[in-house]
């Protein structure tokens, strides 16, 4: 039962605003996945939603009171971090039960919540034993259960499983959105820099860029329609193909003749005062198909990688344009060296123009 | 002059003779097992199973002169009578037990060992978490550690100052007069005082220490995860219960070793007491005491039996330490 409202927020250290104009609301029940690249201040604004970093600026407020200078503990929020932050000195128990035990609960509620915790992440076995003695895993569990036991109303993760290799980060990815089915009516927020675990976990995506978010909305929504071109390259992997190019004709459907000599067309509708329009073209790899007729594009295959279900071409780059990478289904390692054409359907051809998608204009 | 270019020479021949050994039997040591021609593989193990005994040579050497050997000839001679010739069994520590200046500094010791690792573990521990969080904390500690630069000896002088007596009526020179009679209060002999003059010498070595518990446990906390203190945060707990519950039990490896090697200084504390009184008006510790009976007294035998029991007391701690220690490194 919680509503998260931030208004305006914003973070500056000194002169230096890392983060501004945040303007975001999240519903009660959701599952919201915070990504951006390195650097774009993600895990500030968790941290500020926490209660480690103060807000300089705007209002961050959980069901219409305002948080920005309520002490963490007092939030209702609990938190898991990338480095699990267990308490090296206590056992599995003492972990669990510290923030009852610094609330002054009785041992038998204390009891019953971590059994209880314990029971839903499979700790049972492992309640006496210390951090050292537990596997990467069983820690980032510990440090889960450590939140539920709180049973807060918003739970937020930083970069949890960040820490883990590759098998144990798909099993634990996946207990943490069957953890969520159980929970149905509890917030979480979510930090990675994963897009596979934003795409899998999130009931909404925040993608946050150069100190701002750069677009809100469900994971298909982001890929299907990206706001912008950023947006657009950040989520799906291999990134979108952007290439230049000229309106040329208008209507509910635009044709635009690229830089390269090719011609494409976008179910992007455009209005005749557009006719001349620069604008980037932009074609997911795994939606380009081999052209029958007209060519968006026409190159030659530098490198290929055959991984079996897919094969990735890489085109050898023509002049100052970014590489071109389509993404074949099946097996194609013999079209290396080839000059290939390739179009796309309409509705997958996305228009940018000045960086901003044509779609929300 | 002369001395300076004296102690010059002898640094310079001492440092140059070790890198000299150093580099000559290194070269040695590769030429008898050359790294190369058939036996290159068989060459490098041997070479390389001699080579750290090779550099260990010298400060084993040394160890066993200056530390193994005193401590036999140390058990030797607290069996022989005052002069070192004749054999006298166990006398020495049957005089010992039954001497009641013995017996004070047993006591005095104890009260030392309980006083002045406990205040300046504790002292050290406070520092080293307030000047953590403060923008001239660097500053504040280089005050705090800056005793550790001065020598035992140097200290018990300047605090000698501080304890120091004049007349009623006359100006005190004193700090600590000083203070009592801007109060009104008449002005003390303190250290003729027993009990607490004993207290006021701990305050000299708590004063020196302190400055090291700090910096060692100052390193400590500024080792421990952040992310645990934030986690602490989140779960409510207080600066005090963080401190206390998350940030102390972390260092404890560190508080013990600081402890224990603090109270080793203490069980061979000497300078100041022979400073401050001289052992005087019971404030007789071991080490000055044995001090007392080799120099003064002329008795080899009896400073050497006391030399033993500070040795006896010592070593369990010791070991103790350098376990904790070990323990802390891995």
């Amino acid at each position: 039962m919680a509503e998260l409202k931030l208004v305006n927020v914003e973070k500056a250290y000194g002169e230096v605003k890392v983060l501004k104009d945040i303007n975001l609301e999240i519903q009660t029940g959701e599952l919201i996945v915070f990504v951006g690249p390195s650097g774009c201040g993600k895990s500030t604004l968790l941290r500020m939603i926490a209660g480690l970093e103060r807000i300089t600026g705007g209002d961050f407020s959980i069901d219409g009171v305002r948080m920005n200078d309520v002490p963490p503990a007092q939030r209702g929020i609990a938190m898991v971090f990338q480095s699990y932050a267990l308490y090296p000195h206590m056992t599995v128990r003492d972990n669990m039960a510290f923030a009852l035990k610094i609330a002054k609960k009785s041992a038998q509620e204390i009891a019953a919540a971590v059994d209880k915790a314990a029971k839903i992440l499979q700790l049972t076995p492992y309640l006496d034993r210390l951090p050292k003695a537990l596997s990467g895993g069983q820690r980032q569990r510990v440090a889960i259960g450590r939140a539920i036991v709180r049973d807060p109303k918003v739970y937020l993760f930083d970069e949890p499983l960040s820490n883990l290799d590759a098998a144990l980060r798909v099993a634990t990815r996946i207990e943490i959105a069957q953890l969520k089915e159980q929970m149905p009516n509890s917030t979480m927020i979510y930090v990675t820099h994963d897009q596979v675990e934003a795409m899998t976990l999130a009931s909404r995506i925040v993608v946050l860029a150069g100190g701002g978010i750069s677009q809100v909305g469900t994971p298909l929504e982001l890929y299907e329609r990206p706001e912008n071109e950023f947006v657009a390259q950040f989520i799906g992997s291999p990134a979108m193909n952007l290439m230049p190019g000229e309106v040329v004709e208008t209507g509910a459907t635009t044709v635009v003749r690229l830089a390269n000599g090719g011609m494409a067309r976008s179910a992007v509708p455009t209005v005749a005062g557009d006719k001349g329009l620069k604008v980037n073209i932009g074609i997911r790899p795994e939606d380009l198909v081999t052209a029958t007729g007209e060519a968006a594009f026409t190159g030659e295959v530098e490198i290929t990688e055959a991984l079996g279900e897919v094969t990735l071409l890489y085109f050898k780059r023509q002049g100052e344009a970014a590489q071109v990478v389509a993404k074949l289904p099946g097996i194609h390692a013999g079209l290396r060296h080839k000059t290939v054409s390739l179009s796309a359907e309409p509705a997958k051809v996305h228009l940018f123009a000045e960086g901003k998608s044509l779609l929300y204009r | 002059m002369e001395q300076f270019f004296g102690a010059a020479t002898t640094i310079v021949i001492g440092v140059g003779g070790c890198l000299l050994y150093f580099f000559l039997t290194n070269m040695l040591l590769d030429r008898i097992f050359p790294a190369s021609g058939p036996n290159i593989s068989r060459n490098i193990n041997r070479a390389n199973a001699v080579r750290p005994w090779l550099f260990l040579f010298p400060a084993l050497i040394l160890l066993t002169l200056y530390l193994v050997y005193p401590l036999f000839w140390s058990i030797y001679l607290s069996v022989m009578d005052a002069n070192g010739r004749a054999f006298v069994g166990m006398s020495n520590y049957a005089w010992m037990v039954n001497d009641p200046k013995f017996l004070e500094s047993m006591r005095n010791n104890i009260l030392w060992l309980i006083v002045v690792p406990a205040l300046s573990t504790f002292f050290g521990l406070l520092a080293a978490a307030l000047t953590d969080r403060i923008r001239w904390g660097n500053f504040a500690k280089a005050m705090i550690f800056m005793p550790m630069a001065i020598s035992f000896v140097g200290a018990s002088v300047i605090w000698k100052f501080v304890y120091d007596f004049r007349p009623e009526g006359q100006n005190q020179i004193g700090l600590l007069n000083a203070i009592v009679e801007a109060f009104g209060g008449a002005p003390e002999t303190w250290l003729t005082h027993e009990i607490v003059n004993s207290f006021l010498l701990m305050v000299v070595l708590i004063w020196i220490q302190t400055g090291f518990a700090m910096v060692i446990l100052s390193a400590a906390l500024r080792g421990i995860p952040e992310e645990t203190v934030e986690a602490a945060i989140l779960d409510g707990a207080s600066p005090l219960q963080v401190f206390f519950r998350i940030k102390v039990p972390q260092i404890w490896g560190t508080i013990l070793v600081v402890w224990t090697t603090i109270t080793i200084t203490v069980l061979k504390v000497f300078d100041i007491v022979l400073t401050m009184t001289n052992g005087q008006w019971g404030t007789q510790v071991l080490g000055n005491y044995m001090y007392d009976w080799l120099v003064r007294g002329q008795d080899s035998g009896r400073a050497s039996a006391i030399a033993i029991v500070i040795m006896l007391l010592v070593t369990p701690i010791m070991i103790w330490n350098i376990r904790n220690a070990r323990k802390e490194m891995r």
